[in-house]
């Protein structure tokens, strides 16, 4: 076993030896190679919850949003509707390739973040406060768009390098009880943390209508959840380290299908 | 350890059979209530005795988060203007306040029967008292076992 | 000041044959803040919660429902109807405060 694993350590240094030698990074392999979404780990009552578009309480943030979607703010006299008119046909598939790299700001940006990029420099309009409910609104409708379309981020090139940060932050044991993100969502998806069955922490159902919050939270409110949970400091919503964070989450469920606004305990 | 695993477990067999794991758990409404709820009860019935039967409460026997917890209730009742339900009145046995909601019915409903969703508080029983139009009463509770997850944040 | 009541969501079939038992589905955005909870420095929040949901048909009582504190946030109600006739429905959400939201919905006859 230890041989094997040695040789096959041994290939994956030369390929990535050759990759480098190439000019481009080794290409990362997935700790769980086939993810499973959240809904997997989630019982059939919130799941009907989730399923069923009328009752779910998301559906009022995704109106809401929809509504700010062609309102007017800011000094440049535009709504979103200016540039992008009809969200459900130009919005289709954005969730699902964001994060991604930013080339004039040089680092990935988040879907809410371009929501804010836009504002300040389109609209003339002030940012919203990350995870306020005017952001998780707009953020809400625009994902739905890609409901059912598989997360896929790009990672390759300029990119890489903050992908690489996220994965350093998702493989760092932090907080007094010393646990890095796989420690749950690795190796022990499946179990039971008290009465919380362990998900794989795959975020292709964010933003979601938490039923804890009873309130539709975004993908960065609950990261900073899990690292309060393991008693660490959190670093803010917004900044570099969980943009990053997202950035390298995303890839880890690359292929799920985006399921925003999912419904989760 | 493992007894608090049991009941997600349950939860996932439920899930993996794909059976809807909302249960009917009755429990005689002899069982002593607490006192707040007895007395929001005995308001409402004043000398009657309520009878089992006819309620049906159907809610999650374990949630996975008590500040949302489906429940539906019927009654069975042609919903006549001669036999109806008035109301179905729904309390939380072990909140800091037993009362959870009253439904005022008629017979245009054609059915005796709503949904909402509901807090719980801790595991307790949730109580459902009928109201009919002839003024006899029925009374129905069923447990809802209430999580406590290792996840806070 | 009381929190905002959002904007109702109101589902029931556009028509339906006379006889037929329809269901109506309500969901409004309200934080249903219980009056138990406390802010960051020890004060409590003061209750302020959907307190009663009323349902007419043609201006006739068909359903209410009052509402306390153990009704989840953005409350969802749910309740059958009789369709024996074409009409409106009209419903409405009232706060603490007496401030109220209104819906109306017509039904056809199939």
């Amino acid at each position: 076993m230890g041989k094997v694993a040695g040789l096959t350590l041994g290939g994956a240094a030369l390929a990535a030896g050759l990759a480098l030698a190439q000019g481009g990074a080794p290409e990362p392999q997935r700790a769980i190679p086939d993810p499973q979404s959240g809904r997997h780990f989630a019982t059939p009552e919130t799941l009907a919850i989730q399923d069923d578009d009328f009752q779910n309480p998301a559906m009022l943030w995704a109106e809401e949003g929809e509504a700010a979607w062609s309102r007017v703010e800011g000094t440049a006299g535009q709504s979103c509707a200016s540039c992008h008119n009809d969200g459900t046909q130009t919005m289709r598939g954005v969730r699902a390739r964001m994060p991604a790299y930013h080339a004039r700001l040089n680092r990935v940006v988040t879907l809410e973040q371009q929501i804010n990029i836009c504002r300040t420099e389109r609209m003339g309009a002030p940012a919203l406060p990350v995870d306020s409910r005017p952001l998780n609104a707009i953020t809400t409708y625009v994902a739905l768009q890609s409901r059912g379309m598989p997360v896929n981020v790009d990672i390759s090139g300029p990119a890489r390098p903050f992908f690489d940060a996220g994965e350093r932050f998702y493989n760092t044991r932090r907080g007094q009880l010393d646990m890095r993100c796989g420690s749950c969502h690795e190796d022990n998806y499946g179990r039971s943390l008290r009465a919380d069955l362990l998900s794989q922490g795959m975020s292709n159902g964010f933003p979601t209508y938490r039923l804890k919050e009873q309130r539709v939270i975004s993908l960065q409110f609950r990261l900073q959840g899990c690292v309060n949970d393991v008693r660490g400091e959190a670093p803010p919503m917004g900044g570099e380290e969980f943009t990053n964070l997202e950035f390298y989450l995303a890839w880890r469920a690359q292929g799920l299908p985006v399921e925003s606004p999912s419904v989760r305990r | 350890m493992d007894t608090i695993a049991t009941p997600t477990r349950r939860g996932m067999l439920a899930l993996a059979a794909g059976g809807v794991a909302i249960t009917l758990l009755p429990r005689p409404a002899s069982a002593q209530l607490a006192a707040p709820t007895q007395a929001a009860i005995d308001r409402i019935r004043g000398g009657r005795t309520p009878q089992e039967g006819r309620v049906t409460l159907r809610v999650p026997p374990i949630a996975e988060n008590g500040n949302t917890v489906p429940l539906t209730v019927s009654v069975e009742s042609p919903m006549t203007t001669a036999d109806h339900v008035k109301a179905i009145h729904v309390f939380a046995d072990r909140n800091p306040t037993p009362d959870i909601a009253t439904f005022h019915m008629t017979p245009a409903m054609g059915r005796a029967s709503a949904d909402t969703r509901i807090r719980l508080g801790q595991t307790q029983d949730v109580v459902a008292l009928a109201e009919m139009s002839d003024g006899s009463l029925f009374i129905a509770r069923a447990e809802v076992k209430v999580t406590i997850g290792g996840c806070g944040g | 000041m009381a929190a905002p009541i959002g904007q109702p969501r109101v589902r029931i079939p556009a028509q339906a044959r006379a006889g037929e038992v329809i269901e109506v589905r309500t969901l409004i955005s309200h934080i249903m803040e219980t009056g138990q909870r406390r802010d960051q420095a020890g004060a409590v929040i003061p209750r302020d919660i959907i307190k009663r949901f009323e349902a007419k048909f043609d201006g006739q009582l068909v359903f209410a429902m009052d509402l306390a504190p153990a009704i989840s946030a953005n409350p969802y109600i749910a309740f059958p109807f009789k369709v024996e006739k074409a009409g409106t429905f009209e419903f409405t959400w009232t706060n603490d405060a007496g401030e109220q939201r209104k819906a109306t919905n017509e039904i056809k006859l199939a």
